[in-house]
């Protein structure tokens, strides 16, 4: 420890600052926001994130020196007995990378925040919980960045349930909205209780690493995989598939993906910083991160490959049924996530990251661009005569908004077509290097992508034409109006950043690889393959030709028509309109059963069986005192004297046992 | 006597204030108040000196007094005290929660305010001294003596079913300590001695019988835990009883089980303790999923967190169960985390019962909105009881869990898998409770104009809250007391 401190790059002892900024943030916020305004919250809270920025940014600096990193660490935590973890931090170019995203994009979210939530929190009608938010959205960096920065398990996971917590208070942001003024405050429980699920096999996880590696931390542990490996198998594969299930809660794959889609209860800029941007790819990096591990067991990593890929094209399916411009996001969001989860499965970690960071930058993207819709939205609803029930985020009701909204617009394109996979934006490198992987190594995982990417391609243009072209289908659609320069403005920085994006990792440059190959074990090197590149451009471009055929020649005539796939797709569209009812069948499967259990338990088990035993005891005594009834006269200070009086008498007995 | 003694100051300095009080008048309720406030102010004061002098890299027993008293049938009862890393938490968890608990009567206890007092300072003068005394026969006698008070303090000050719950709580502790009593005298037949040093010494004596032994202290302790299936008194005693009553039951009474078995069971009967290791790991593991599974659906928030208490308790007798330094030591901690967080619950609770004047789940919802202040702190405080990394509850059942899954006592990873579920079930329950109360909108006009915390509230929730954060943040100054001595208890139970 000390030779590390010693050797260290001294701008590395920066790294604690990238959670202690955004944390000083928020308890200045909490102290003395109320007395700043709005400018004031919103500036302090974009500083704080902007500070933890520049200290990823002077780490990166620092990394190109001296590329190996270094552990700093801060004091101890827990030590009893054998186990000793501390609070330590971790400079690679991994966690520098992501450290990099986090506060890139979140700062980026914050200073679009200030314009949204200044109209939000109006809309909602409480203008005092403008404060709150950047307390919550400053707390999330902090815990974001202790998950990336840490050097072992333990603190891995104080950020990996941390960034949940913040996820549950944004998601609930607004309590008392949604379906039955509870809806919010629902969607904000069946996150955390979803992602629990998975932290529970994190958990598991991190008890065998313990009790294998005697330590949990990441050097320790990929030092000594490769013996605990060869000597026992069975505790690496256990390790590895119980990190998965927490991986499938966090980023919401098949089984525990239900939780994300319901997330869109949150304000717009939380699903894009947290539900799409970043804390979502956690379970990427937690994959990346445990490379050294996943590689010693095939088994594992088939498993994640194919639950990613399974995903990745079950949420594809989905988002074509979808109406809500936020909810077709999310599907994609969990189909994109699939991507990368099948790619760092695969063992491509450093496409997995490429298209973590691309699909970043252009998620964030389009759902700034659809928070910038719905404001729009709302605007015009206020214009518009008999429109005050109407749903500012169902596409059938929008149409036309190209004209009304230009910035918006434009960008919402860009970001469709980098997702899409059209060269030579940003998603079509990203994507296109996890699919030449997958050609070469794992030929039905290579198809099964493929699939996801053309209905990918198709859902975005079915999006696209839905919202901005055409005619206005209602009044609102057709009085809206262009958002604000603070909103616009991080818009376009992030609709550069999709069209350059793929430049981190250009075939011939491989610059991302370059930077990676310091934190991981192993680096497959990215190939261009022509045919692949040529093949995956094509399905993109299919996927929006016949979006176009199907939505943009003939489109929507009003707000009723039911989508112009129903009635030719029949059952099949109404399975992706309703999700495939998985929600309906995990709550007959499980929540149902859960409470009768837990009410049999209450009732008939707690009240009947037992309690009445102890009562049937009772009972049985105070019928043989029924001799002496009299005594029981009802008033407490007779009880009072009774028992004192026992107690007297019991160390009478005491005295007098011992006497014999 | 050295009553200058430190374990002497914070055992009976609360005597000082029931005497003072005992000469005011019941009119007089504000001095009343005052002076046991202050009394128990002072034990603070004191059991921090207690700290300052406690040197924590020794495993044994320091600051001892230990003096002659009585002679029962040729054996010398010792007036004998001690504090060691396994008490000494427990002592100071004592010292602090009683005048947060007195605070909190400010307002909430208005009838016969000079009785309340007087058994309250009585009460702390039991604990401490069932903590600190370390002869069977003193043990015994401040044992017993806890039970007087809290019966009277729910059975006056209780709800509308307070008899019943009073009743009910005094039988079921008084059955376990008929057994743990025959067990003290029959002890003392073997050994000739009631001092726990000597009778550990000369354990082997009564070897033959430490099957029995361990279940007569054993049910005596897994009553008061409680234990699963021995907890029905406890939701009936929470829902009766004062939130006084409530956060020193829940915050140290309960304690008192648990610390027994690690006081005596586990040093007294090495070879049953080991044997039975299994058992009392299962009913654990049972009573985690059990009390979290009947928390869920309650009515009432208080009854609620009182079942959550059988779960939070299963951990901790997990930990006793795993027989390693991380299961022991995580238990000690656990044990004052879940006196933190579940006296803050219970105080939660209080407070709105006090505004609203009723605990049905149904009556309130939205809280967030008229009361932001309290229902943010009401959310660390769930947090906390959910077992949150980066505050104090996930430290104690990280720890627990930890030792349970490796534990050779145990044999067996099963048992801290399965308790790992209750990690889930408790975010169910949790989660819940608080969508419940404070999230939604405002349905009740009633809820519309309820006043946010005030600071003497404020002031009551501060320590919690502070201790609660840094135990989750930096909980080693607080291992560093437990560690030694854990590691010599686990010496005195291993294998020879």
């Amino acid at each position: 420890m000390q030779l590390e401190t010693a050797l260290m790059d001294p701008i590395f002892a920066l790294v604690p600052w990238v959670v202690f900024l955004p944390a000083i943030g928020l308890v200045l916020n909490l102290l003395v926001g109320k007395r700043l305004g709005e400018k004031g919250i919103g500036a302090l809270a974009s500083l704080a994130s902007g500070g933890a920025f520049v200290v990823a940014v002077l780490l990166a600096l620092g990394l190109t020196r001296s590329p190996e990193g270094a552990t700093v660490p801060l004091v101890d935590w827990i030590r009893v007995g054998d186990l000793s973890v501390r609070w330590a931090f971790r400079v690679d170019t991994l966690s520098v990378l992501m450290m990099l995203v986090v506060s890139g994009v979140g700062t980026l979210i914050h200073i679009y925040s200030i314009g949204y939530m200044h109209s939000d929190v109006r809309h909602n009608g409480d203008p005092l919980r403008f404060r709150r938010f950047f307390v919550y959205l400053n707390l999330f960096i902090a815990m974001m960045m202790i998950l990336v920065s840490a050097d072992n398990f333990l603190m891995l996971f104080v950020g990996w349930e941390g960034v949940g917590l913040c996820s549950y208070l944004l998601i609930g942001f607004w309590f008392e909205k949604g379906k039955d003024g509870i809806g919010n405050a629902q969607a904000a429980k069946k996150a955390f209780v979803v992602n629990r699920i998975g932290d529970f096999g994190l958990l598991l996880a991190l008890f065998f690493l313990f009790w294998n590696f005697k330590s949990f931390d990441f050097a320790v542990i990929f030092a000594q995989a490769p013996q605990v490996a060869a000597a026992a198998p069975w505790v690496v594969l256990a390790i590895t598939l119980f990190m998965l299930l927490g991986v499938t809660g966090k980023s919401a794959q098949i089984p525990l993906y239900v939780w994300l889609p319901d997330a869109m209860a949150g304000p717009t800029p939380v699903s894009a910083l947290i539900h799409a941007a970043t804390m979502v790819t956690a379970g990427v990096y937690l994959v990346a991160r445990s490379q050294a591990l996943f590689v010693l067991v095939p088994a594992a990593q088939s498993a994640v490959t194919w639950v990613g890929a399974a995903t990745a094209i079950f949420a594809a399916t989905i988002a074509v049924g979808q109406y809500d411009i936020k909810k077709v996001l999310a599907y994609s969001t969990i189909s994109q996530l699939g991507f990368m989860v099948a790619a760092v499965g695969m063992g491509a970690t450093v496409a997995g990251m490429f298209h973590l960071t691309t699909h970043a930058f252009f998620k964030a993207l389009l759902f700034l661009s659809a928070g910038s819709v719905i404001l729009g939205m709302e605007h015009g609803a206020e214009h518009a005569h008999d429109s005050h029930h109407l749903d500012p985020q169902d596409m059938r009701n929008m149409g036309g908004l190209r004209k009304r909204m230009p910035v918006t617009f434009w960008v919402y394109l860009i970001g469709s077509l980098a997702l899409a996979g059209i060269a030579p934006l940003a998603g079509f490198f990203s994507k296109d290097e996890i699919l030449a992987y997958a050609s070469q190594q794992q030929p039905g995982v290579f198809i099964v992508l493929l699939i996801a990417a053309f209905f990918t391609a198709f859902y975005m243009g079915r999006q696209v034409l839905m919202v901005f072209f055409d005619k206005p289908r209602s009044e609102a659609a057709g009085h809206a109006g262009e958002s604000p320069a603070v909103v616009t403005v991080p818009l376009i920085v992030l609709a550069l950043l999709s069209i350059g994006g793929g430049a981190l990792n250009l075939p011939g440059s491989l610059w991302l690889e370059h930077w990676l190959e310091h934190s991981l074990a192993e680096v497959h090197a990215g190939e261009f393959l022509l045919p692949v590149a040529a093949g995956s451009l094509a399905v993109a471009l299919a996927g929006i030709l016949i979006a176009w055929l199907v939505y943009g020649r003939k489109p929507l005539a009003d707000a009723k028509t039911p989508d112009l796939l129903a009635h030719p797709l029949g059952p099949i569209y109404r399975g992706m309109e309703s999700k495939w009812k998985v929600d309906e069948l995990y709550h007959a499967v499980i929540v149902r059963p859960y409470q009768a259990l837990s009410g049999f338990l209450a009732g008939p088990v707690d009240q009947g069986v037992i309690d009445g035993l102890v009562n049937g005891i009772a009972s049985l005594f105070s019928m043989l005192a029924q001799l002496v009834r009299k005594l029981q006269t009802g008033y407490v200070r007779t009880y009072a004297l009774a028992v004192l009086v026992g107690v007297v008498a019991v160390l009478a007995y005491l005295a007098t046992a011992g006497l014999r | 006597m050295n009553l200058g003694n430190p374990l002497i100051l914070v055992t009976f300095l609360p005597l000082v204030g029931f005497l003072i009080i005992l000469f005011l008048k019941p009119e007089q309720k504000n001095a009343i108040r005052a002076v046991a406030l202050a009394t128990s102010l002072v034990v603070f004061g004191a059991a921090l000196w207690l700290l300052a002098q406690f040197q924590p890299q020794t495993a044994g027993l320091q600051l001892v007094v230990k003096q002659a008293w009585l002679t029962v049938g040729g054996m010398p009862v010792q007036f004998f005290m001690g504090v060691d890393g396994i008490s000494i938490l427990m002592v100071l968890l004592t010292a602090l929660l009683t005048p947060i608990a007195i605070l909190s009567t400010w307002s909430a206890v208005q009838e016969r305010v000079k009785g309340f007092m007087l058994f309250f300072l009585l009460l702390e003068v039991g604990m401490m001294g069932v903590f600190l005394a370390q002869d069977l026969v003193l043990f015994y006698i401040f044992w017993e003596f806890t039970l007087v008070p809290m019966y009277f303090l729910i059975g006056v000050w209780g709800g509308e079913r307070r008899i019943y719950a009073a009743v009910k709580f005094f039988l079921f502790t008084m059955a376990g300590s008929i057994l743990m009593l025959l067990a003290i005298i029959f002890l003392a037949g073997q050994a000739h001695t009631f001092a726990m040093d000597e009778l550990i010494n000369s354990r082997e004596l009564f070897a033959g019988a430490q099957m029995l032994l361990f279940l007569a202290f054993g049910i005596a302790f897994a009553i008061k835990v409680p234990m699963f299936p021995l907890h029905t008194w406890l939701p009936d005693a929470h829902v009766e009883a004062p939130t006084a009553g409530s956060v020193i039951l829940a915050g140290v009474l309960l304690k008192m089980g648990t610390y027994g078995f690690l006081r005596f069971n586990l040093p007294l009967f090495p070879e049953a303790t080991r044997q039975l290791a299994p058992w009392i790991g299962g009913l654990a593991v049972v009573g985690i999923l059990y009390g979290a599974m009947v928390s869920y659906l309650q009515k009432d928030v208080k009854k609620l967190v009182a079942y959550s208490s059988v779960s939070h308790l299963g951990f901790v007798m997990l930990g006793i169960a795993a027989l390693n330094p991380q299961g022991i030591s995580g238990t000690i901690l656990q044990m004052v985390n879940h006196g933190l967080s579940t006296g803050a619950l219970f105080l939660f609770v209080g407070m709105l019962y006090e505004r609203r004047h009723t605990r049905e789940m149904e009556a309130f919802g939205g809280i967030w909105k008229v009361m932001p202040v309290l229902s943010a702190l009401a959310l660390i405080i769930t947090l906390s009881s959910m077992g949150l990394p980066g505050l104090n509850g996930f430290v104690g059942e990280f720890t627990i869990l930890t030792g349970a899954f490796g534990s050779a006592a145990l044999g067996s990873p099963w048992f801290a898998g399965l308790a790992t579920l209750g990690v889930i079930l408790a975010a169910v329950y949790l989660l819940h409770m608080f969508e419940k109360v404070f999230l939604g909108p405002v349905k009740h006009a009633e809820n519309q104009g309820l006043k946010d915390l005030n600071l003497r509230e404020i002031a009551i929730l501060v320590p919690l809250l502070v201790l609660i954060v840094w135990i989750g943040l930096y909980p080693q100054p607080f291992f560093n007391l437990i560690n030694p001595a854990v590691e010599n208890l686990v010496a005195l139970v291993a294998l020879p």
